[in-house]
């Protein structure tokens, strides 16, 4: 039991009918992190977090919020959270600011409508009907509608789903600036990028199961996952040197490039630049592709994230 | 800071109310055009008040079925404020119907008189929460738009057609009387028609009042109690039972009535009150 952590989730399960949804998931997360639950649909994300948000009562386990429990703490639990769901739905016809009015009102303690639109860049929208807002537009209500409380914890479930890239990146600015406020964030994601960008820590989840965890770059050096090296040289490889320097696993040609595969790069690396002098080669360009979290996702189920 | 809640999300829900529901108490009015003797009016003043039924408790599960509610689990507000909500923004709405409703009788058909206002006042207010009450019951125990609508339409005819609001009561069969006499529906008309026609102050409408405050209050529970904030989550059985529940008071009423036979006579005397030498087209319902 980890005393002092902010979020603590223990041993959760939870089925529907014969699926099982979550089959022990466990994870603590603490003050003023950003925590990430990474992991393909169907993974539980989503199950978790409602669970956390008091949406949904697990068949077993325990979860501890501030110490408070989101089943049975009522009021209490929601004056301090705060929640986007995964489809945030509102009435066509309610408009931006009367959103952020009715729900800042449910609160004690609340930020301003005005400063809440202005964070998010809602203001020229304060007027528009819900339905008329773009997909990039609803989302940063829902977000400005997750802190009109000014919550201590914050709840994102897949808050960049079904967005443009350009769209995707202003809502990372956003969460970004949340995280010098010291909120303690769990968002749900299926992007790597996402992960890799905003969060502290990340769980990688499949099939109901936490099935690593830790920081990004922990995550990354953790794994056999080899790093791919790009290389393209003034003069084609003739002798097939390439794929038997130190540290390569595989050499692949493609158009004009040589793809090796190697898991000790710094020393590959070395090899290369010998290996050309002594062929008097010259290196054109060279680019390293790191392992991401979807190699490890990938290195750890043998299936691909979906991105 | 409940009424604070009560107070916006009445906003909220004026601004984005659907004209449809105007147009129902229009068109129910509209009916009534040509009747402009106050047992006609007191009809029609009821219909709109049972008009409440339908009001929001469509819109709740329209909501409901969207996952519009889901997001309002996840704040401190709880299931009375959301119904206290409904009602109330009901309420505000059927006021100013009812109010052309009387001011129309004044000035078109020229109606002599306002009947005893504060009576139907009373009546009016405890009508709407009953009946928006009643339907946001059935709101919660229907787990689809479909057996929402189905179920509200049933009710809506046995409301209509038994109660004395179209057809009037003296006119019905004994059989359908004696039906009759346990809906909340009938009481309201007969209480509306003496408050309009013999001037019924408070006191003598007791029974009846007091029968449809206490449903209100009942009802109110019960929906509460009732309350579905996610479409996958189905109705248990028993709330069914406690849905029916709601009718207790009028059961009882029903029951003193039979013995005592008091709204019978009352109706019959009303519906006198029309058969006077001046022409005036009965509409065919």
């Amino acid at each position: 039991m980890l005393s002092g952590a902010t979020i603590e989730v223990i041993n959760l399960t939870k089925r529907y009918g014969d699926v099982e949804a979550l089959r022990g998931v466990s994870f603590a997360v603490n003050e003023g992190e950003v925590f990430g639950l990474l992991g393909p649909n169907g993974a539980g994300k989503t199950s978790t977090v409602e669970i956390l948000e008091g949406l949904r009562t697990p068949d077993s386990g325990s979860v501890s919020v501030c110490g408070l429990d989101p089943q049975t703490s009522g009021a209490e639990y929601k004056y301090i959270m705060g929640a986007a769901l995964q489809a945030t739905a509102l009435p066509d016809k309610m408009r931006v600011q009367e959103a952020l009015d009715l729900f800042g009102s449910f609160y004690p303690r609340r930020r301003g409508t005005k400063e809440l639109l202005g964070r998010f860049g809602l203001e020229e929208k304060r007027n528009a009907f819900y339905s008329q807002l773009s997909g990039g537009q609803k989302q940063r209500l829902a977000l400005a509608m997750a802190l009109v409380n000014d919550p201590r914890v914050v709840f994102l479930d897949e808050p960049t789903a079904g967005l443009d890239p350009q769209v995707r990146r202003e809502i990372y600015d956003i969460i970004e600036e949340l995280k010098k406020e010291k909120k303690t964030i769990l968002l749900t994601t299926h992007y790597i990028e996402e992960a890799e960008k905003l969060c502290d820590r990340v769980a990688i989840v499949d099939h109901g199961k936490v099935i690593a965890l830790g920081t990004p770059r922990e995550l990354k050096q953790r794994s056999g996952a080899v790093t791919r090296i790009t290389v393209r040289m003034a003069k084609p490889e003739t002798n097939g040197a390439l794929g038997s320097l130190e540290g390569v696993n595989e050499c692949r040609a493609e158009a004009d490039d040589y793809l090796l595969y190697s898991t000790r790069v710094p020393r590959t690396i070395v090899a290369l630049v010998k290996h050309l002098e002594e062929q008097n080669n010259e290196l054109v360009s060279l680019e390293i592709s790191a392992p991401s979290l979807e190699d490890i996702f990938l290195e750890l189920t043998g299936r691909r994230l979906r991105d | 800071m409940r009424l604070a809640m009560r107070n916006r999300a009445f906003l909220f829900f004026s601004l984005i109310m659907p004209l449809a529901f105007l147009f129902i108490y229009a068109g129910i009015f509209g009916r009534g055009r040509a009747q402009a003797v106050p047992y006609l009016l007191a009809e029609v003043l009821a219909l709109t008040v049972m008009g409440s039924f339908w009001g929001l408790s469509v819109q709740l599960v329209t909501f409901r079925e969207q996952g519009i509610l889901r997001r309002f689990r996840v704040t401190p507000v709880g299931a009375s404020a959301m119904l206290a909500s409904s009602l109330l923004s009901n309420y505000f709405l059927t006021l100013p119907t009812i109010a052309v409703e009387f001011f129309l009788s004044r000035s078109v058909f020229h109606m002599a008189g306002l009947g005893n206002i504060l009576s139907i006042f009373v009546l009016v207010t405890a009508g709407t929460v009953t009946f928006a009450s009643l339907g946001l019951i059935v709101a919660s125990v229907t787990n689809t738009m479909q057996e929402t609508q189905i179920i509200n339409q049933i009710i809506w005819f046995v409301f209509l057609f038994i109660s004395g609001a179209t057809i009037p009561f003296p006119l019905l069969p004994g059989a359908v009387q004696a039906i009759a006499v346990f809906l909340p529906a009938t009481y309201l008309v007969s209480g509306l028609q003496r408050a309009m026609i013999d001037h019924t102050n408070l006191p003598d409408l007791g029974m009846y009042l007091a029968s449809l405050v206490g449903s209100a209050l009942i009802a109110f529970v019960i929906a509460a109690q009732l309350f579905r904030w996610e479409p996958e989550s189905k109705a248990p059985r028993r709330a069914k039972l406690w849905a029916a529940a709601a009718v207790v008071p009028f059961l009882l009423l029903g029951l003193w009535e039979t013995v005592n036979g008091n709204l019978r006579s009352h109706a019959m005397k009303n519906l006198q009150s029309i058969r006077e030498p001046s022409s005036i087209e009965r509409i065919e319902h």
